[in-house]
């Protein structure tokens, strides 16, 4: 041990230090020293963090993957797998920036130390493929992401699936759970409603552009048509602008900022392109990712005005109705609900009573689920990328839900859907999964 | 660390549960205090039994083990050099039983301390001691620095509350130290190993109290224009013969620095606001309460504020426990002092530490379990800066200086650890440190476990027979001895 550890109250140079090792791995979106420096490595996170609650190791912890990220950055660790690790079982949830004393922003650290991995790690082949395919090729490309949705639909309306499922083929490659993981697809798209205007029912109230979503359009289109169906009975006229596309939120988590910024741009031109009161979403992982094009952007300052502008309208659905205040609905949903807060929701974005007020204002009795704002092991892709520790997660928070009772459970987010529905059957349960909005839906009669 | 080591603690806690790779072990070099130093091995055990034989082959071996719970700690306990092992208690993480009748819970030692408070509240009961920290912290890490918190005025510290421990021994004995019962019977060796710090055995199951939830509570802001009228106001509120739940103060900058993070309404103007809080029948909280107001304002307070809600006591609260970290908004490094003083010296001691704060020119900020005359200056400094580096362990050496010259003592509730082993000898006489030097030796006579903690390692302690020669301590400089 070294001597001065024993000296009395000497203290040690603080752990953040990178004046004194200035960045040997000057990746170009690498964190800045600014933002590392507000880690006080108290420790007061770590029993936030969901991967640290089941791995219990200062890895896989927020204090840890921050360590981590300077340990990097000033050359004192490799860039390479160990690293590339820890920083992807994140779950980007951000529950640690809500535990943090110190305003930490672990979100905006982890999605440049995630661009830091692209842009000086090699990744093996297989998953560079992959990769390159559902980021580069699927996502951002309606007309690629609309054939491949058909496929999948062809592959579970054929009888196909059933027939693989039975086989124990899924089994036997070790993808079982990422089988009961893919979306259901839709019979109809929602592709079909963008370029559309629906009228506001009764009294105008305000003018929205709606965002559609990437997903959303081919496996939940009944998502975004009761989204639609809502707002307009509340007095909204409802835009989906024409060329809208994806948000870039997965390709932000992914570390993928320059594909994520060229979709912000495109987006921030179509979506302020007219006058809209407020541009809203009805998915949690778009709305945040949205509301931080402006982070994405710092260093642009052709867009860096018009991204504030941007953020400064952008809405999730739940936050705008509940700004504006409900319409009476035509019936009262007299069910027991329990509340899932989505984390890029109650954590990033900070909106937790919004949906719970908007539940009880249609009638639903509202059954608190404990830790319902700790991430359910979705976060994008996440349950697929890492699907071990997705499921022991899910496992911790299907522990949650089991010790309630109630009538089915909420959420805001579709991400979110998609992982407690796979919970809820793992477990032989019959509690039904909504979206807050499909509940509202129901209350005002449907579309 | 020897290959045939980390083989050997495979073997006895499975291969993922052991790391020994630089970039893993680099992640147990720190803990939430500023010494750093990265270990050999990292082990993680799973049960009691795992313990054991970890102990065992440590001994057989000779190689020192540190426990390490969540890695709270401030004064480094939880560090170990490079031929330690560190053995984690992080995944014994299960509260074996709730025993509402007997008022008691069993936990493991992993069991983060709120956790344990959340499963019982339900039955209208909490665990009591609730350092600042109880979000994160481990109960076997309490045990281990026998942690307070602000509601330890009234209810008193871990010791307080633990009945019974289950510990190995460094060879790998498992004991069973008290129980249920509240008083153990022969030598109270529960209490004995409670502040211990890890050097005697590793804790591995806890017997603690639960306490009722109170029927009422109410929180108190007093607010004031000099830092003087609040730390008189300490004294008067105890003389006046009111014990309330928690008695803390922030100094006005503190109190900036936490608005800036929860926004609960603390004045940004005041110099210091004292948080008080009074628990117990309604209609005695709501005389108390009256009582209280009333010297605060006789001791010059500017003005008396009540919590209106729930949410806002709760708010007040969530400042004053996320302090520390509220200040990494404002300063890269800071150094967190835990001395004690006699309550009625808290006046004299904050106007020494402004001194000493002007004379070296670094910001100080106070905030402390005033109650208990247990305070937590906060050195700003930073580290770019080596003469600020230089000037900020002065300072401190200067304010612990203080604290014994007032009669008080060199750590309240953070522990002697790594960091003020050091000042050990000031506090001690040669024979008070020969005692604890023997009854260390008792449990951990090679010094196996947590060694170079807490008490100062003198050569001689290994061959301790007969009566102990006489040892020489170095004074240290700016100490009086
Ligand atoms: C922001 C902040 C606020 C704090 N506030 C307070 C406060 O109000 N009051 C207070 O008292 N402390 C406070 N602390 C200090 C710290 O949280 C406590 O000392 C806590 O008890 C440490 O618990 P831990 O689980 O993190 O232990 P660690 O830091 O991991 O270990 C601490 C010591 O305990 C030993 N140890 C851990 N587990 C065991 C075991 N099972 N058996 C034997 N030895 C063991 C270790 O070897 C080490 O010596 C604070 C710390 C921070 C960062
Ligand atoms: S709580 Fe904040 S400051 Fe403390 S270790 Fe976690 S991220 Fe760092
Ligand atoms: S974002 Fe979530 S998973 Fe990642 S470190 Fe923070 S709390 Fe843990």
């Amino acid at each position: 041990m070294s001597e001065t550890a024993f000296e009395p109250g000497v203290p040690s140079p603080h752990m953040h230090d990178p004046h004194l090792h200035p960045p040997a791995n000057a990746a170009k979106d690498a964190p800045s020293w600014e933002l590392l420096s507000t880690c006080v490595h108290c420790g007061l996170c770590l029993n936030h963090c969901p991967t640290y609650k089941v791995l219990s190791n200062e890895m896989d912890s927020p204090r840890g993957r921050i360590y981590q990220v300077l340990q990097v950055n000033e050359g004192k660790m490799p860039l390479g797998e160990t690293f590339v690790q820890h920083i992807d079982r994140c779950l980007g949830c951000v529950a640690c920036e809500i535990a943090c004393p110190s305003g930490v922003k672990y979100g905006r650290i982890v999605e440049r130390a995630r661009a830091q991995i692209e842009q000086g790690y090699k990744r093996p082949l297989i998953q560079r493929v992959l990769r390159n395919f559902f980021y580069n090729k699927v996502i951002p490309n309606f007309r690629t992401l609309s054939f491949v949705a058909k496929l999948m639909r062809f592959y579970q309306r054929s009888g196909m699936q059933t027939l693989v499922r039975k086989s124990g083929l899924l089994k036997l490659m070790g993808v079982a759970d990422l089988d009961k993981l893919s979306p259901q697809i839709d019979k109809e798209f929602f592709f079909s409603e963008i370029g559309k205007v629906f009228p506001a029912i009764g009294a105008k109230r305000g003018k929205v552009a709606f965002v559609a979503g990437c997903i959303n359009n081919v496996a939940f289109s009944h998502l975004n048509r009761a989204t639609v169906n809502v707002l307009t009975q509340n007095g909204i006229e409802v835009h989906i602008p024409e060329g809208q596309g994806c948000c870039g939120a997965l390709h932000a988590h992914a570390g993928l900022r320059e594909e994520a910024r060229a979709l912000a741009r495109h987006n921030i031109n179509i979506f302020l392109g007219a006058d809209y009161d407020a541009i809203v979403t009805n998915a949690a992982g778009c709305g945040s990712n949205m509301k931080e094009y402006d982070d994405l952007l710092e260093n642009d300052p052709a867009y860096l005005g018009r991204a504030k502008e941007f953020k400064a309208k952008m809405k999730d659905v739940t936050e705008y109705l509940a700004g504006i205040g409900l319409v009476a609905p035509k019936r009262k949903i007299g069910q027991r609900v329990a509340y899932q807060d989505p984390c890029h929701l109650a954590n990033a974005q900070r909106i937790r009573t919004q949906p719970r007020e908007l539940l009880a204002a249609i009638g639903c009795e509202l059954v608190e689920l404990p830790h319902s704002d700790q991430c359910c092991g979705s976060a994008g892709v996440y349950n697929v990328a890492q699907n071990e520790l997705s499921m022991k997660i899910l496992e911790k928070k299907m522990e949650d839900v089991t010790s309630v009772s109630s009538d089915m459970l909420a959420t805001a987010n579709v991400g979110c859907m998609i992982q407690l529905r796979a919970g809820v059957q793992q477990r032989g349960l019959t509690l039904p999964v909504k979206h807050v909005m499909e509940l509202l839906d129901e209350a005002y009669g449907g579309n | 660390m020897d290959s045939s080591i980390i083989r050997q603690l495979r073997k006895i806690a499975g291969k993922e549960a052991v790391l020994d790779r630089p970039e893993e072990l680099m992640l147990y070099e720190y803990d939430a205090g500023v010494d750093k130093h990265r270990p050999g091995a990292v082990v993680f055990a799973q049960s009691t039994q795992q313990v054991s034989q970890v102990m065992k082959l440590a001994s057989d071996k000779k190689i020192p083990v540190v426990p390490r719970g969540a890695g709270t700690g401030l004064s480094g306990g939880a560090i170990a050099r490079r031929e330690a092992i560190v053995l984690s208690l992080a995944r014994m993480n299960k509260i074996l039983e709730i025993d509402v009748p007997n008022q008691r819970a069993v936990v493991q030692p992993g069991v983060v301390n709120l956790e344990l408070s959340n499963a019982t509240t339900k039955f209208g009961y909490y665990y009591a001691p609730d350092p600042s920290s109880q979000k994160a912290c481990t109960i076997g890490g309490n045990v281990a620095e026998n942690s307070g918190g602000p509601h330890t005025l009234a209810l008193g510290v871990t010791v307080n509350h633990v009945t019974g421990l289950e510990v190995v021994l460094p060879d790998g004995k498992v004991i069973e130290l008290g129980g249920k019962a509240q008083d153990s019977t022969g030598l109270d060796l529960t209490g004995f190993f409670v502040g211990s710090e890890g050097t005697m055995g590793v804790v591995t199951r806890i017997t603690v109290k639960l306490t009722k939830l109170p029927e009422h509570v109410t929180t108190l802001l007093a607010i004031y224009n000099t830092v003087e009228d609040a730390a008189n106001t300490v004294v008067a509120i105890t003389q006046s013969g009111v014990t309330p739940a928690a008695l803390e103060m922030l100094d006005g900058w503190m109190v900036r620095c936490v608005e800036a993070n929860v926004h609960a309404g603390y004045p940004e103007d005041a110099a210091a606001v004292l948080l008080i809080e009074l628990e117990g029948m309604r209609e005695t909280v709501n005389e108390q309460a009256e009582a209280v107001s009333a010297v605060c304002m006789q001791q010059k307070a500017r003005e008396v504020r009540h919590a209106k809600d729930e949410k806002q006591r709760q708010l007040l609260w969530l400042g004053r426990k996320t302090a520390f970290g509220a200040v990494g908004r404002v300063s890269p490094s800071y150094y967190t002092q835990d001395g004690v003083i006699p309550r009625t010296k808290v006046p004299y001691t904050l106007a020494e530490i402004e001194r000493i704060s002007k004379h070296y020119g670094l910001i100080i900020g106070n905030v402390f379990h005033a109650g208990d005359g247990n305070l937590h200056p906060l050195i700003l400094f930073d580290s770019r800066d080596p003469k600020q580096t230089e000037n900020s362990r002065k300072a401190a050496k200067e304010i612990m200086a203080c604290c014994l010259k007032f009669g008080g003592s060199i750590t309240g509730e953070h522990g002697v650890g790594l960091e003020k082993m050091g000042l050990m000898t000031a506090m001690f006489t040669e024979d008070d440190l020969e005692v604890m030097v023997r009854l260390r030796n008792a449990f951990n006579p090679e010094s196996i476990l947590n060694p170079q903690k807490m008490i100062p390692d003198l050569h001689f302690c290994r061959e301790i027979t007969g009566p102990l020669p006489k040892a020489k301590f170095e004074p240290v400089a700016g100490l009086p001895v």
